[in-house]
């Protein structure tokens, strides 16, 4: 186990590094040049030649890219992800303020995935073909279907509009006024939850009916061995694997879910910063987002395989 | 074989006759569920609408009208006028062509790129394995919506744009998934048959490996076309995709959006065409899964 854990640490930070090199990179060489974006931001109409290098050695941007690379990360480790071009603010301020938000949203969202998600699926595959089933079955792929932003928009104006049962948008600190917060929440959630919810359902349905063909469950069942015992004991276990790969993913889905959900009920999270800042063209921002998010995912899929590890010994020695 | 009288009694698809062939096979179980065939009738439904747009349209999708702003649904206007007074089942039907044809180019590219470095890294194993799927792995870890809005963020919106950044997202899917694909394959003994009569690798890889890769990858292609459509109305829908005029379902969603308790259906329109025709690319996928590996029927 201990070995196992190494490899993939390891391999868990060329992943890592492989990002920064990505995001640098993008940030550096696509059309879109830092400079014009300083420059441009300073409002300043003019600009000589040597006023554009002086700038451009102010920044460091005149250095060899590898060097400019590593300064970069150096920073980067610090926690320092560079100032805010609009608002001349460190970037880490106003992400790590928000983080709070997007992750309540979708700790949220994920545990009400996993909580409905997991017994609807079991519960669909062993009374497969029967009328639940079909029902739990369609709903599951309507909800893997349905456009999240246009949901909340249904929603909102079921709920808010039409019924006046549910503030129409917005976020309030659970701390300063939790009862509104929860309020809030509910829409919001609701639209960020059904895809994990469905696309949970869908995974785990099918994974328990393939573990149910096994033999050790013919031989479970004919032992005698109660039904709950054999579902949960038995199968479950063994059909867990491909569902805590969905968990894994479920980061970069919640937070892409995110990024829409919180635009359309105007919450002030990491996904709302993320089209704020592109459609401003604060640079800095978006890339702050991009490497918190994909730092969480990383060692998120590293817990993933870790867990794989513990459910199957199997794997451990591939 | 008691298996496969199991599989088949728990699926309930009949069993099929020794001797057809493979085509009426597939038909057999592909048209047998009731969800698939209308999964397949909305979407050559939405081809042929999105092909012959300009004859079907009642109205010019861009064309403002300021005497009709905001109109309910009439006989004139069917779904009723936005706030330039344009028609919103023009815009819808129009709005069918720009989906189609970001869910077609993408597709084909994400689909182009990532066969090709899944088929090397899975082929060739070693380093080139080890720094083709980690760079996968890398791509993967940002969330598409998230990699779009980045590309979005650098190169500005626009169709072509769009484009790019959606064949970038949906890449490394393709790669994964063939690169698992030709690690199996390549294991068969056909293979090392073709190696033992001198084969060269690109040979092997293109007559051999790819064409036994072929039905996952048409499964995933059927579901990543919903999926991209539904990507491209994401991005349309937080104003970095299609830019206006042109009539996109996402940005129809979005700039009805002042108008929701006064003129809903401008905005539960357009999401309710995008989610129909989602609806039935995934049901379509399913039934190709069932009907093209039979391994899987039923149960996903």
């Amino acid at each position: 186990m201990i070995s196992f854990f190494i490899r993939r640490f390891i391999q868990s930070i060329l992943v890592l590094l492989i990002v920064t090199v990505l995001v640098f990179l993008a940030m550096r060489l696509l059309p879109g040049d830092p400079i014009r974006m300083i420059i441009t931001a300073s409002n300043t109409e003019s600009f000589t030649e040597e006023q554009i290098a002086q700038v451009r050695h102010e920044y460091g941007l005149d250095r060899p890219l590898i060097v400019q690379y590593f300064s970069w990360l150096n920073d980067l480790l610090q926690g320092d992800l560079g100032n805010s071009i609009l608002q001349k603010v460190p970037v880490s301020d106003e992400v790590f303020r928000r983080i709070p938000i997007t992750f309540h949203l979708g700790v949220l969202a994920f545990v009400i995935g996993i909580i409905i998600g997991i017994p609807l699926g079991i519960i669909s595959a062993v009374r497969r073909g029967t009328w639940l089933d079909t029902l739990v079955t369609t709903l599951a792929n309507l909800g893997i279907t349905v456009p999240a932003f246009w949901l909340g928009f249904l929603l909102i104006y079921a709920f808010a509009m039409y019924f006046r049962w549910l503030p129409v948008m917005g976020y309030t600190s659970p701390f300063t006024n939790f009862w509104l917060n929860t309020r809030e929440l509910i829409m919001p959630v609701f639209c960020l939850a059904l895809f994990p919810i469905a696309s949970i359902t869908r995974q785990t349905r099918s994974s328990m009916l393939e573990v149910m063909r096994q033999d050790y469950i013919r031989t479970a069942w004919s032992k005698g061995l109660q039904e709950r015992r054999v579902i949960i004991k038995h199968a479950l276990k063994n059909g867990l694997i491909p569902i805590v790969t969905l968990a894994g993913m479920g980061v970069p889905m919640i937070v892409g879910g995110a990024v829409l959900i919180e635009t359309v009920f105007n919450i002030p999270g990491m996904g709302r910063l993320a089209v704020t800042s592109v459609l401003n063209q604060d640079y800095p921002y978006v890339q702050g987002v991009v490497l918190i998010v994909s730092v969480a995912v990383v060692f998120i899929n590293f817990a993933v395989e870790l867990t794989y590890g513990w459910l199957d010994p199997r794997i451990r020695y591939n | 074989m008691a298996n496969r009288a199991l599989d088949i009694a728990e699926t309930g698809i009949a069993e099929i006759a020794p001797g057809i062939s493979e085509w009426r096979r597939f038909r057999r179980v592909f048209l047998s569920r009731g969800l698939v065939v209308f999964g397949m009738v909305v979407i050559l439904l939405f081809i042929f609408v999105a092909i012959f747009a300009p004859l079907i349209a009642p109205y010019d999708p861009n064309e403002p009208d300021l005497y009709n702003t905001l109109q309910n649904p009439t006989s004139a206007h069917w779904l009723g006028t936005d706030s330039l007074g344009r028609d919103t089942l023009s815009r819808i039907i129009f709005g069918s062509r720009t989906s189609l044809e970001i869910g077609l180019i993408v597709v084909f590219f994400a689909c182009v790129i990532g066969i090709t470095l899944g088929t090397i890294a899975g082929f060739y194993g070693g380093w080139i394995y080890v720094i083709i799927m980690r760079f996968v792995d890398a791509l993967m870890s940002f969330p598409m919506i998230l990699l779009a809005l980045v590309i979005a963020a650098l190169l500005g919106g626009g169709m072509k744009n769009v484009i790019i950044s959606l064949s970038i997202a949906l890449m490394p899917g393709y790669a994964r998934l063939m690169c698992g694909q030709v690690l199996s394959v390549k294991e068969n003994d056909y293979i090392l048959a073709a190696r033992g009569m001198g084969a060269s690798n690109l040979r092997m890889m293109l007559r051999h490996v790819v064409p036994n890769c072929v039905s996952p990858i048409i499964v995933q292609i059927t579901m990543m076309l919903g999926a991209t459509i539904l990507a491209e109305a994401g991005l349309s829908f937080l104003s970095i995709g299609i830019m206006p005029p042109t009539a996109a379902w996402g940005s129809m969603v979005s700039e009805a959006r002042d108008y929701l308790s006064t003129l809903p259906i401008l905005s539960f329109a357009p999401g309710l065409a995008l989610m129909l025709v989602v609806f039935a690319f995934n049901m379509v996928g399913d039934g190709l899964r069932d009907a093209l590996d039979p391994r899987l029927r039923g149960i996903l």
